[in-house]
Formats: C-alpha cells, sequence, structure tokens
C-alpha cells in the first residue's frame, strides 16, 4: 500500500514518463468518495439490500456534488475533463462500499454506459443524455446483452428499423444493471441487415417511452442491492439522430467502450479484496483453535500473503491498463487481462477467507458472506473469464478466429 | 466588522490508523502511514468558510507548522474555502518536540502579520491531545478566547458564542479580535469537491520559517520514553448478576 502508485512506461527513442495515481489531488478525490462511501453509502446497504435496489437519487446526488460523476467527462457537459489517472482513486474507493450492487450500479452509470457518447455522439445527444448522468439527474444503464446473446454479442435479435426520421424498437434486453431504474439506456440494436459487425447501432434511449416494459426484476445470489432486469421493447419509437456516431458502426464502438467498462470492473476489486483479507487476519487473531489463534498458524500466514500477492497483481496490471488509457493506447488487451484476474481473484480471496471463517463465515452476520456472493458475478458479467481468454489469445495471435 | 480568519491546520496521524510505537521508543511510528487535517481543525476550517459564505468574513489563511508535508494538509484546508496558506517549515527533527506554546507564539506573530481579528483553532490535536494551542495564543496575544464552541455569530464588534462545558452551555460574548477553538458539535465539516480539490491546486502558499517570524522553537521538553499502553486482557462472559458479584468480590473489587 505505501509503494509509490506509478507506473513507468518507457516509449521507444523518447525518455520515460511516469504516470502517477497518487499525487495529493488524486488523494485528495480519494478522501472525499471515501468519506461518501463510508459516511452516507455503507449505513444504507442493509436496507437497499433488502429492498433489491440502491437509492438512485440519493447516491448519484451525493457522488456529484464532490464531483465524482464526470471526472474524466468533457467540460462543457459539466464534467472536469481530466485525464483517466482521476478515474483510478474513484474506482478504488467507490469499490470500498460494503455492498458491491452499488459498485456495479455506480460504474455502469460512470463507466460503462458513457464512452460512445462522449466520443462520438452529437452535440444534442451528450446534452440531452451526457450533461444530465454528469449532473446526477439521470442515471444510465446499458443494454447489450439479451436472452439469446450474452458472450456472442453480435447475434442480438433486438431490431431498430427505420421508419422515416425515426427508428422503431422491438427486442428484448436481459440482465440490464440499474433497469429498474435507468433514465437511459445505451442500447445496442441491429439498425439493417447484413454483416453482424456492421449492421449494428449503438442507440441512446430514454427509458420512459411507450413501449418499454420492466418484464421482471431478477433474483440473484448476490449484489442484491443492485437491480437487473429483463426489458421488453415493442414498437419503440426514438429519433434516428438518437444513434451514436455512424449508423452501422455500433458493434465496434460497442467494443471500445468494453475497454473502459472492463478496467472500471477490475480497479474496483483491489481495495475491497485487501479489505476481506484484513478484517479476515483481524477475526483470525481473536479466534482460538487448538488453544491458539488461528492466525498463529503459518499455513494460514502463507495463504493469506499469497492472496495478498494476487491482489497486487490485479492493481498492477490495470494501473498499466490505465496508463495506457491515459496516453491514448489501445487499452483490449491489458484492460481484459485485468478483468480476468480480478474475477479469479477475487474468487479465490473470498473462498479462501470465508474457508478460514469456519461455520461463521457461512452466517449471514458476517460481511466475508456477503463479499462471497457478490464477487462471484466478476467473472461473469462484462464478459465472462472465458471470453477474456479469446479476446488475449486472439491478441497473442494464437486464436484465428 | 468584516472578519479576517487565521485558521490552524495541523497534520496528523489519521484517526483510523492503528499508531504503533517505534522499537527504540523515541515515538510514534509516522513513516508511510497515512496522514490528514486534525479533525478538530477541519471543523474550524469548516466554520471559517461558512463565516465567509454569510458574508461575515472577507479572508480564510490557513496555516500549519511542520514538515514539508503539511503542505499537502494545507490543500486540503484550501480545496474546503480557505483562500490562501502559510506553511511554517518546522524540520522533523524540531517538530518532534515543537509544543503549543511554540504554536502558539508562531500564530501570534501570524496574527499580526496577516492583520487576522479572528484565530480559529480545534479545540485539539488528536495525536497529542494537548488543548492548549488556543488558550496559549490568547495569553500571547492579550486577547479575549472562546474556548470549546458550538456555536458562533458574529454581532457587531464581538461574537456571540455557546461553549460546551460539563453539564451544560455557556452563553458568552467576547470581544474582536479574539481566539477561538472549535469543539466537535461546531458543524459537520463538507467532503472537498473535485472542483475545489483542482482549484486549490493555484491558490496562493507562503512558506517561512519560526526563524523569519523571530520565534525561538527550541525544545521545552526531551521525550524520555514513549511506550504501547497495556494490552487489554481478555474478558469473560457471566451468566447472571449474582455470578458478576462473586466475581468482583474475587477480585477484590467490591
Ligand atoms: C448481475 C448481472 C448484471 C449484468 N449487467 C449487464 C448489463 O448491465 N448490460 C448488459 O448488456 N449485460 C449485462 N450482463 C450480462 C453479461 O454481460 C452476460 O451474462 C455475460 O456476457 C455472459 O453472457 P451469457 O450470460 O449469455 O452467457 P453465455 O454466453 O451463455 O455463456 C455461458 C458461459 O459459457 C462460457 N463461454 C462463453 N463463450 C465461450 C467461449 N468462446 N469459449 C469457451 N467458453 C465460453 C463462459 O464460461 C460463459 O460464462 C449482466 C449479467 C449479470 C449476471
Amino acid at each position: 500500500m505505501f509503494l509509490s502508485r506509478c507506473v513507468r512506461r518507457i516509449h521507444p527513442g523518447t525518455s520515460c514518463r511516469w504516470v502517477s495515481f497518487n499525487t495529493n489531488e488524486h488523494e485528495q478525490l480519494r478522501e472525499s468518495v471515501r468519506k461518501v462511501v463510508t459516511n452516507d453509502i455503507n449505513p444504507c446497504i442493509e436496507e437497499w439490500e433488502a429492498k433489491g435496489r440502491f437509492d438512485k437519487k440519493f447516491v448519484l446526488k451525493k457522488l456529484a456534488e464532490i464531483g465524482a460523476l464526470g471526472i474524466t467527462k468533457p467540460t462543457e457537459y459539466g464534467g472536469l475533463g481530466l485525464d483517466y489517472s482521476y478515474n483510478v482513486p474513484f474506482l478504488e474507493e467507490i469499490g470500498m462500499c460494503r455492498g458491491a450492487g452499488v459498485v456495479t450500479g455506480v460504474t455502469v452509470h460512470t463507466d460503462m454506459c458513457c464512452p460512445a457518447l462522449i466520443r462520438f455522439g452529437t452535440e444534442e445527444l451528450k446534452q440531452q443524455f451526457l450533461a444530465p448522468s454528469i449532473s446526477g439527474e439521470f442515471l444510465g444503464c446499458v443494454g447489450v446483452s439479451e436472452p439469446d446473446a450474452g458472450s456472442d454479442v453480435a447475434s442480438i435479435r433486438t431490431t431498430a428499423k427505420r421508419d422515416g426520421d425515426d427508428l422503431i424498437i422491438n427486442g428484448t434486453k436481459m440482465w440490464i444493471t440499474n433497469g429498474t431504474q435507468a433514465d437511459w439506456m445505451c442500447m445496442l440494436a441491429n439498425t439493417r441487415e447484413g454483416k453482424a459487425h456492421k449492421n449494428k447501432s449503438l442507440i441512446c434511449v430514454p427509458m420512459n417511452l411507450k413501449g418499454i416494459t420492466v418484464a421482471k426484476k431478477i433474483q440473484k445470489i448476490g449484489q442484491h442491492c443492485s437491480d437487473t432486469a429483463q426489458i421488453f421493447f415493442e414498437n419503440v419509437r426514438v429519433p434516428a439522430s438518437n444513434i451514436i456516431g455512424e449508423e452501422g458502426q455500433g458493434f465496434m464502438y460497442q467494443m471500445m467502450q468494453f475497454q473502459e467498462e472492463r478496467l472500471a470492473a477490475a480497479l474496483a476489486i483491489p481495495n475491497q479484496l485487501d479489505k476481506v483479507i484484513e478484517e479476515t487476519a483481524e477475526y483470525l487473531a481473536t479466534r482460538k483453535v487448538f488453544k491458539t489463534p488461528l492466525l498463529d498458524k503459518q499455513y494460514i500466514q502463507f495463504k493469506l500473503a499469497e492472496l495478498k500477492t494476487e491482489v497486487e497483481a490485479i492493481r498492477s496490471i490495470s494501473y498499466r491498463g490505465a496508463q495506457q488509457i491515459v496516453e491514448g493506447e489501445d487499452a483490449t488487451m491489458l484492460a481484459s487481462m485485468a478483468k480476468l484476474k480480478a474475477g479469479r481473484v477475487a474468487r479465490d480471496v473470498v473462498d479462501t477467507c470465508l474457508q478460514f471463517h469456519g461455520g461463521m463465515g457461512y452466517t449471514e452476520e458476517m460481511w466475508i458472506s456477503k463479499a462471497w456472493r457478490d464477487c462471484r458475478l466478476i467473472s461473469i458479467a462484462g464478459g465472462a473469464d472465458e471470453i477474456m481468454l479469446y479476446i488475449i489469445s486472439k491478441y497473442m495471435g494464437i486464436c484465428k478466429d | 466588522m468584516s472578519l479576517r480568519i487565521l485558521v490552524g491546520c495541523k497534520r496528523v496521524i489519521d484517526y483510523a490508523v492503528k499508531v504503533r510505537v517505534k522499537p527504540d521508543h523515541s515515538g510514534v511510528v509516522t513513516q508511510g502511514v497515512k496522514h490528514s487535517l486534525n479533525p478538530f481543525d477541519e471543523i474550524a476550517v469548516e466554520e471559517a468558510v461558512r463565516l465567509k459564505e454569510k458574508k461575515h468574513a472577507s479572508e480564510i489563511i490557513a496555516v500549519s507548522c511542520g514538515p514539508a508535508a503539511c503542505q499537502e494538509t494545507l490543500r486540503t484546508a484550501l480545496a474546503m474555502g480557505a483562500d490562501k496558506a502559510i506553511h511554517v517549515e518546522v524540520s522533523e527533527a524540531e517538530y518532534a518536540t515543537l509544543q503549543p506554546v511554540h504554536v502558539s507564539k508562531i500564530l501570534a506573530k501570524l496574527a499580526e502579520r496577516t492583520q487576522a481579528n479572528l484565530i480559529l483553532v480545534g479545540k485539539q490535536a488528536i495525536d497529542d491531545d494537548l488543548n492548549q494551542t488556543a488558550q496559549m495564543t490568547a495569553g500571547v496575544l492579550d486577547w479575549p478566547q472562546g474556548t470549546f464552541v458550538s456555536q458562533v455569530e458574529p454581532e457587531g464588534d464581538s461574537l456571540k458564542i455557546v461553549r460546551e462545558v460539563d453539564g451544560g452551555l455557556e452563553h458568552i460574548k467576547v470581544k474582536l479580535p479574539a481566539v477561538v477553538s472549535a469543539d466537535l458539535r461546531l458543524n459537520e465539516p463538507r467532503y472537498a469537491t473535485l472542483p475545489n480539490i483542482m482549484k486549490a491546486k493555484k491558490k496562493p502558499m507562503e512558506k517561512l520559517s519560526a526563524k523569519d517570524l523571530g520565534v525561538d522553537i527550541a525544545a521545552r521538553i526531551k521525550v524520555v520514553n514513549v511506550a504501547e499502553p497495556p494490552v487489554r486482557e481478555a474478558g469473560a462472559k457471566v451468566e447472571n448478576v449474582d455470578e458478576l458479584l462473586g466475581k468482583l468480590k474475587d477480585l477484590g473489587r467490591i
């Protein structure tokens, strides 16, 4: 933790450069996010878990007040226009919510539904959807997955057919985080016939339109304070000008914005896992078995040391991915590796720590049992581990698909 | 009367850190340990900012005495709304024996220099818990003081103050210029916003030494030994009151 959080990169032919994630300004932002999380969000989590959704107005207001919804977003729409390094302390600290559902809901809003809109959207679209997302008035969601298309994004069936100046949307979106309470969706839909990678568009869809029905709130094994919905779209009419960027480029845009999504998912993990390990060690220091504290057993010490090292590896890969984004480079490979590592290590950490808690670990009373349920998602949502491996093998040149 | 407020901002080990004693017992471990603005000083800064927002104050100057890292603490005060900052640099070695008697003299000199008419500080710092700086500063300057305040209200050339005292609240009025120390319930400090954090980077910060101010900070104390408090022994559960009384009797406590 005390190592300087810098990443060094040497560009061929130029002097080396450091991107720092811990200047005094980064640390002050971290402190403010931490205060919102510990003083405002965490005391409400139990209530939100029972209700099955977090209070979007409250959470967005608190985060907007400290400027955390617009860190890297353009200043013209109320953002701060800072480089991606400032997103790092935000994600690390929001990850410390004592219910990962809030983390998922918030990061979908801040890091997953907006990148394409920012990069390719028109001025009008940004005024209509980006500005209120930064001010905390609107909550966003991402509509890519469908009942019959998750890992294979190209096979989605939802259509948005042209009708004069409008699009008529028909289809079903599945697993939509924030789905029951979002104000707008960044939706991927087929806007024409033809090749699966060239016939799709990203579309900004206001969620209060006629023909949109939240079919059901999905009951999950964890992340209870995040609402996840299946949503029907039946002849939903939106202006064709709601298409982000070029019509037909949606698949590519979505593949691009998956980088921010996956890196954000990974960056939110390490601090949270450090806390799990720390609290487990504290518990084990007081828990006596065979007359001595469990923490005195070298087997347990080494296991925790191993896990701590793995957590540091997620952090390092993620920081290098963040560095690439700051430098405007393609972060696909590192973002995929970071997400893969985050998912796998998180499962390992929470499972091992739960095990060391014994029976107490299996009770609802302990945070570890919630962390165990909540963390399982990382290896599935935002692209399963196997999809990360697929991307990495493509970048290695060993997968010829 | 428009207020020019000097606010004390001590850099202390963060309240959430488990403080450890150095192996040589010369002090506590500070290297690599998270530090932050003393919580009571944070309340003082917040109060100053509120006074300015209510147009009672024209300028807020944050002051910190200590090693270079204190500048980070001052940036926090600037991000909360202080207008400028003064860092009185004190070396690590001298800082180990710096005490309220020194700080109060520095604050007194700075009050003259900045023409402040209100000095606002926390009632105590959470590291040494000394609770003397406000009182000594008032003494050095021969200004009136309001300590442990939970309410401050400017009125003409005075301040109406509510103090938290044993057994209740005391209402007093002090004439300006004055020294005030903040208690826990004075306010709830705001969280620094990212726009203000970035703006704070550009606010002026003056660097001075105690020598520049003509204050002698030679040590008045010698640290003999710093030790951990005794470890609390494990407790035991009793079934009922009788058993409790029995145990207390056995221990000779009743
Ligand atoms: C709680 C939650 C929230 C979500 N939020 C959103 C959201 O907000 N927006 C959104 O669009 N989607 C969301 N998703 C959907 C998520 O992205 C998908 O669940 C994920 O991409 C996997 O798709 P699938 O569920 O259809 O599984 P499938 O595609 O059916 O895959 C099943 C499993 O097969 C394996 N597999 C897949 N492909 C391969 C391969 N090529 N080789 C080997 N093995 C493979 C993997 O292990 C995978 O887990 C969410 C999901 C959950 C559970």
